[in-house]
């Protein structure tokens, strides 16, 4: 087995005395999708947070292709490869469509093949480029959200962290995203993925983790994702 | 036609003061900091003319840019960023010693040497004759406030839309915790915008100098804090809303001096508007009802909260 595109070992984040994550560890390989679920305040936020370096880890260690990223900067731990779609998307809504997705472009680094990249992700996200003009405060929550993947598509990330993508979106809308993961995941991208739709994100994700105050209960197959029972025992435990 | 006259040097003192604006204005997008030691750059650039008398306007004006330039960045450096994760108070109180500073280490430079404050300057001094149009009395200088501001301004309009850096740093103004996350380096962004405000300190500088060619340790201040008025009357949150709101305290500055000094003189009333002295009084009294009025901003459109500091 090749050696996993992101590893998490042992990973402990404090706010002040408290603990929000404790001895955390998992791994997401290429081409695969890896879920993260588990009741509000369990620390998954702050689990993609800390992966990301916008919040200091006491302990534990990150590994990004082999490479250690615990400590570093965002803008260094982006442009060596890690994406985060965050919570609420935070596109800069003053901004025009392009603009934004010209950002993601920023945090490349030397990584080639800008052009193909954003060829494929105006196919996945046909909008991106039909509404380029736009600002992006005037689309759609949907299309919102679409932006915010597109913009960290467009930095060419290895791992991409995804903090509740389908919060707010209409049924439909959650269909398209889960289909635009799937061919995220087909791309070769590693998906960390934070979902509160649980059912929905084990069928869906090679592994789901279940996080219960800040550390791993349970870990889930998507043969699990039809055992309802099991899914509320995880949630309560 | 005294009116139009009127109208011409409040644009050209609004020009200056639009520049200053601008300089204060990208530093705090990016950095949430008010730097009241602007006006040492300011300072520190006139300085430079000084000392650089005789060597041609040209090299003259370029070490003032390339001073106020490294002062600036050394400010950053030394206290800005130590800073960064304290509250803004502090870091306004940090500036104000930094002001104040710099302004005693320049006031050493008279009383070791026991001679009366100030030093002249002669860059560009020909531009502080008057060109006359009509019955227009104008001085090339004003006209080369304007011109340098229109240029200065939209050089940096058109950098900040349509450069890459500029992009970062609008990106970093609106929201620097998500800049960063898509691969924005803070520290790039932020040295552009302390580099570009040196240098606009540096034009101001310079333009000031020709209109009053006296340098002193208080060169700068005034024009300082009439600017941060403006910039808090016009709206901080908005680079384009703070440079309107310093050209409006600059052209409310000269604009109505002119006119109450007018008024005064030929009405004989009891109130002398002949000099300056009621002029801040009757602007303070404007930009107290602008402020309670919309607190925000005179340009800034309504509801948008101050964001979070870096």
């Amino acid at each position: 087995m090749p050696e996993p595109l992101l590893v998490v070992e042992g990973l402990d984040v404090r706010y002040g005395p408290v603990s929000a994550v404790r001895g955390l560890g998992l791994e997401v390989h290429r081409g695969e999708i890896v879920g993260l679920i588990g009741p509000n305040g369990a620390g998954k936020t702050t689990t993609l947070h800390a992966l990301m370096g916008l919040q200091a880890a006491q302990a534990g260690e990150v590994r990004l292709e082999g490479r250690p990223i615990r400590g570093l900067h965002p803008e260094a731990i982006a442009r060596l490869g890690l994406g985060l779609v965050p919570e609420g998307r935070r596109i800069y809504a003053d901004f025009t469509v392009a603009e934004n997705l010209q950002l993601g472009i920023v945090g490349r680094g030397d990584r080639p093949g800008v052009e193909e990249d954003l060829a494929w992700i105006h196919e996945l996200f046909p909008v991106v480029r039909e509404f380029r003009d736009r600002p992006a405060g005037a689309l759609s929550g949907g299309q919102q959200q679409q932006l915010a993947i597109a913009r960290a598509l467009a930095a060419g990330p290895r791992v991409l962290l995804l903090d509740e993508p389908s919060l707010g979106l209409a049924p439909k809308l959650v269909d398209t995203l889960f289909e635009a993961l799937v061919q995220i995941r087909d791309r070769g991208v590693g998906v960390l993925l934070v979902e509160q739709r649980a059912q929905r994100t084990v069928a869906l994700a090679a592994r789901t983790h279940v996080l219960s105050n800040g550390a791993v209960s349970l870990t889930l197959a998507p043969s699990d994702a039809g055992d309802t029972d099991r899914l509320i025992a995880a949630y309560l435990a | 036609m005294t009116h139009v006259q009127a109208l011409i040097d409040a644009i050209g003192l609004g020009a200056v003061y639009a520049l200053i604006a601008v300089g204060i204005g990208l530093v705090f997008g990016v950095l949430r900091i008010i730097n009241f030691a602007y006006g040492q750059l300011i300072m520190i650039a006139a300085y430079m003319l000084v000392f650089t008398q005789g060597w041609g306007d040209v090299i003259a004006i370029l070490i003032a840019v390339a001073a106020a330039v490294f002062a600036s960045l050394v400010m950053d450096r030394a206290v800005f960023r130590p800073l960064r994760n304290t509250s803004p108070a502090t870091v306004l109180v940090a500036t104000f010693a930094v002001s104040y500073l710099l302004q005693n280490l320049a006031l050493l430079r008279y009383t070791y040497q026991n001679r009366p404050v100030g030093d002249s300057v002669g860059v560009l001094g020909g531009l502080n004759q008057a060109a006359d149009i009509g019955s227009l009395h104008i001085r090339w200088i004003t006209f080369v406030a304007i011109g340098t501001g229109a240029v200065a301004l939209g050089t940096i309009a058109l950098l900040l839309n349509r450069t890459s850096i500029g992009l970062q740093m609008r990106a970093a103004a609106a929201d620097f915790h998500t800049a960063r996350m898509v691969g924005v380096r803070a520290n790039t962004v932020i040295m552009a915008a302390v580099a570009i405000s040196g240098v606009l300190a540096a034009l101001s500088a310079v333009i000031l100098t020709v209109q009053s060619p006296q340098v002193t340790n208080t060169t700068g201040l005034s024009e300082t804090i009439f600017v941060l008025i403006g910039v808090v009357v016009g709206g901080m949150t908005s680079l384009v809303a703070a440079t309107l709101g310093g050209f409006l305290i600059g052209f409310a500055n000269s604009f109505l001096g002119y006119e109450l000094a007018t008024q005064g003189s030929t009405s004989q009333t009891a109130v002398p508007f002949t000099s300056g002295v009621y002029l801040p009084s009757v602007i303070f009294v404007l930009v107290i009802i602008v402020l309670l009025l919309r607190p925000d901003g005179l340009f800034v459109r309504r509801g948008r909260a101050p964001v979070e500091r870096v």
